[in-house]
């Protein structure tokens, strides 16, 4: 469905230029669901940006291509591009509340996305944006069809907001941090909603967000990313159960568990480089207990590693680095 | 009252009680303006954002206070510590009445504000930008002891530092030069710079990544070792509440729906919010797990539900819950539950 490849992305500043993206790969499968995960400024966001174009000037894709069932879209012109969006692309946006317009009620803003994407009379139109908050779960939508948006609470709103992504039917949607703003118990139905309804109408999704355990329910694979680059990617019950990389790993076991309660949480040192100073070889050398001279030097690429993928010198399949064996014991403790 | 034998019954089992709060009520005048009453025919409207809140802290533990948005827990951190008056209740630290420390002034207030110290959810916004660090930290030490001189509190600001993880040269740089979770220990550092017994910490991690929130938490522990703090301990995330606590109350629309050991709540919840609030929080050992997803949302707070106001959204409510205010009824494992339903003995 969705394919990026080699994808980078930089800012030109006045103190030199920031690579924000540094060669990222990944396919979406129709019908799959890809968490994209890592810490803020890890560049999550930014990948679902640069797929929908919404990079703020002057960042900009500097090298790589994105292909949406098959066709190159990243070196369309504008006029060509922005078709696209709403109708082949959807997006779904943390703040709810943001992506509404106050000053138009519901069935409007409904109305208006549907005509301009489908060929419709005003009137098959609001059937049809009756139909969709109906599938989203809105209860009495003939009542709250021309509701202003502060008239719904949170959970309500970003309901109304799927329900617009949803609205042209595209074959993929990029979901930022949709449930980011949301308390629990509404995160379970959002995440439900967007889970079912993705699995009826056979569309990709590529769900951006910091939350693993949200990833966990979600998902079917999961890419994890470091300082702009893709630092491991599977099936989302290896890289949770099985992580392979050490940053991953670290991750996994900083989260606290509901089901067992460690006396200490895993921590891994230090913070994460800011994209000025981000080191020469592995990103994450400085901060790994195994880095070696090689990972100070060269970078790795994605390599197969269990049943996923990581960008790890100790899975290079022709010379795998040796775990150092004194913390090997030491950190398989720490992962649950 | 319910409240008394909840205390009498904790002062009973356990160590000595740091603070003690007996039904705080903080409410909150949101009507328009008279104009606007008399004009539109408008009655005075309220927000009952805290509406009869009972518990007791005993020395050196940590209580946690987890809810959704809007249940009142962060407006129980400030009526602690005083940012709040009180509408109504009756708060003891140490044995000493503090009800009306919102309305002492500064030097009044200081013989018991200097034991306890709050920190804040966003570490952007607590620390004064045009301040050194090593002039916020030294904020607190200047107030209430004012008798030191300024070499011996940047020695004491230099010390502070390296307790949290930073280094005594950073006193001189500003907060924009760190990083949140830096700035969170700056926070802490300032918190711990009269060596308090007692800290209030409204969702101290909830601004910061999963790694740096672990270094936080690990600090936040060690600390409590070390000088045998107390903590009040506010947070929306479960499993956060559950490394950190020792007991834990589950608030739900400006009262507290359950109390209960943190290792039986999770393991035995009996209000059926606390159920809910369980079964829907994503874990890691989730995977692939469908999740019971409990239908509505909060319902309003300025025109909360009457009876229990969990009733709308409960599956198991009757006429009794619609009709009558649960209060919180000790039980024999060691909790304490607001909910007909459990009291009665239809739910387990």
């Amino acid at each position: 469905m969705l394919s990026v490849r080699h994808l980078r992305v930089e800012f030109p500043t006045r103190h030199g230029t920031l690579v924000a993206l540094d060669d990222v790969s990944f396919d979406i499968a129709p019908g799959e669901v890809l968490g994209v995960v890592g810490e803020s400024g890890a560049g999550k966001s930014m990948t679902g940006n640069a797929v929908i174009r919404l990079l703020e000037p002057p960042g900009h894709i500097a090298a790589g291509e994105v292909l949406l069932s098959g066709k190159r879209i990243d070196d369309l012109p504008e006029e060509h591009f922005v078709p696209l969006r709403g109708r082949h692309i959807g997006m779904i946006f943390q703040d709810p509340l943001t992506s509404l317009n106050p000053l138009f009620s519901v069935g409007d803003q409904l109305v208006e996305t549907i005509r301009a994407h489908l060929p419709m009379s005003e009137k098959q139109a609001r059937e049809e944006a009756l139909r969709l908050l109906r599938e989203v779960g809105i209860p009495a939508p003939e009542t709250r069809l021309d509701s202003y948006p502060h008239q719904f609470s949170g959970g309500m709103r970003q309901r109304v907001v799927i329900a617009l992504a949803l609205a042209a039917r595209p074959e993929f949607i990029i979901a930022d941090e949709p449930t980011t703003a949301l308390d629990v118990s509404v995160q379970a139905q959002i995440l439900a909603l967007l889970k079912r309804l993705c699995a009826d109408h056979g569309t990709a999704v590529m769900l951006v967000t910091h939350d693993m355990g949200v990833i966990a329910e979600t998902a079917d694979r999961v890419a994890v990313m470091y300082a702009g680059r893709l630092i491991e990617i599977g099936p989302v019950d290896e890289v949770i159960r099985n992580p392979q990389h050490p940053y991953t790993k670290g991750l996994m076991a900083s989260i606290p568990g509901i089901a067992k309660r460690l006396e200490r949480l895993y921590q891994i040192e230090g913070s994460m480089p800011r994209l000025a100073a981000i080191p020469e070889g592995c990103a994450f050398n400085p901060r790994c207990p195994h880095a070696q001279q090689r990972c100070r030097a060269e970078r790795p690429d994605l390599m197969p590693a269990g049943g996923s993928q990581a960008a790890c010198w100790l899975h290079d399949p022709v010379d795998p680095l040796p775990l150092r064996q004194d913390l090997a014991g030491e950190e398989v403790s720490h992962v649950r | 009252m319910c409240a008394d034998t909840a205390v009498k019954k904790s002062m009973a089992t356990q160590g000595e009680v740091l603070l003690e709060a007996q039904d705080l009520a903080r409410h909150f005048d949101v009507s328009k303006p008279w104009l606007n009453r008399v004009i539109e025919r408008r009655e005075k409207l309220t927000l009952k954002a805290v509406d009869g809140v009972s518990f007791s802290i005993r020395r050196g533990e940590t209580l946690s206070l987890v809810g959704e948005s809007g249940c009142g827990k962060s407006t129980v951190a400030r009526l602690v510590v005083g940012l709040y008056g009180l509408t109504r209740g009756k708060l003891a630290f140490d044995g000493e009445d503090i009800s009306n420390l919102a309305g002492r002034t500064g030097r009044q207030a200081a013989s018991v504000r200097k034991r306890f110290q709050m920190i804040f959810q966003d570490p952007y916004a607590s620390l004064n930008p045009l301040w050194r660090v090593g002039t916020i930290i030294g904020e607190p030490l200047r107030f209430f002891r004012p008798e030191m001189n300024s070499a011996d509190r940047r020695r004491r600001v230099g010390e502070l530092l390296e307790h949290v993880g930073l280094s005594a040269m950073d006193a001189n740089r500003y907060p924009h030069e760190f990083s949140g979770g830096q700035r969170q220990r700056i926070s802490i550092a300032r918190a711990l710079a009269n060596e308090p017994e007692f800290m209030i910490c409204d969702e101290p991690t909830s601004a910061l990544d999963v790694s740096v929130q672990a270094q936080i938490l690990n600090l936040m522990r060690d600390l409590q070792d070390e000088y045998g703090l107390t903590y009040l301990f506010i947070s929306h995330d479960m499993a956060v509440v559950k490394h950190m606590s020792d007991r834990i109350a589950v608030m739900y629309l400006g009262r507290i729906a359950e109390i209960a050991p943190a290792d039986q709540l999770f393991e035995n919840p009996h209000h059926p919010y606390s159920k809910m609030l369980l079964a829907a929080v994503p874990s890691l050992e989730g995977v692939g797990k469908e999740r019971t997803v409990i239908q509505g949302e909060v319902p309003n707070p300025v025109h909360p539900p009457t009876g229990c106001a969990f009733h709308p959204r409960c599956p198991h409510a009757n006429e009794r819950c619609k009709a009558e205010v649960p209060r919180l009824i000790a039980r024999s494992d060691g909790s304490e539950v607001a909910c007909h339903g459990v009291e009665e003995g239809r739910l387990p």
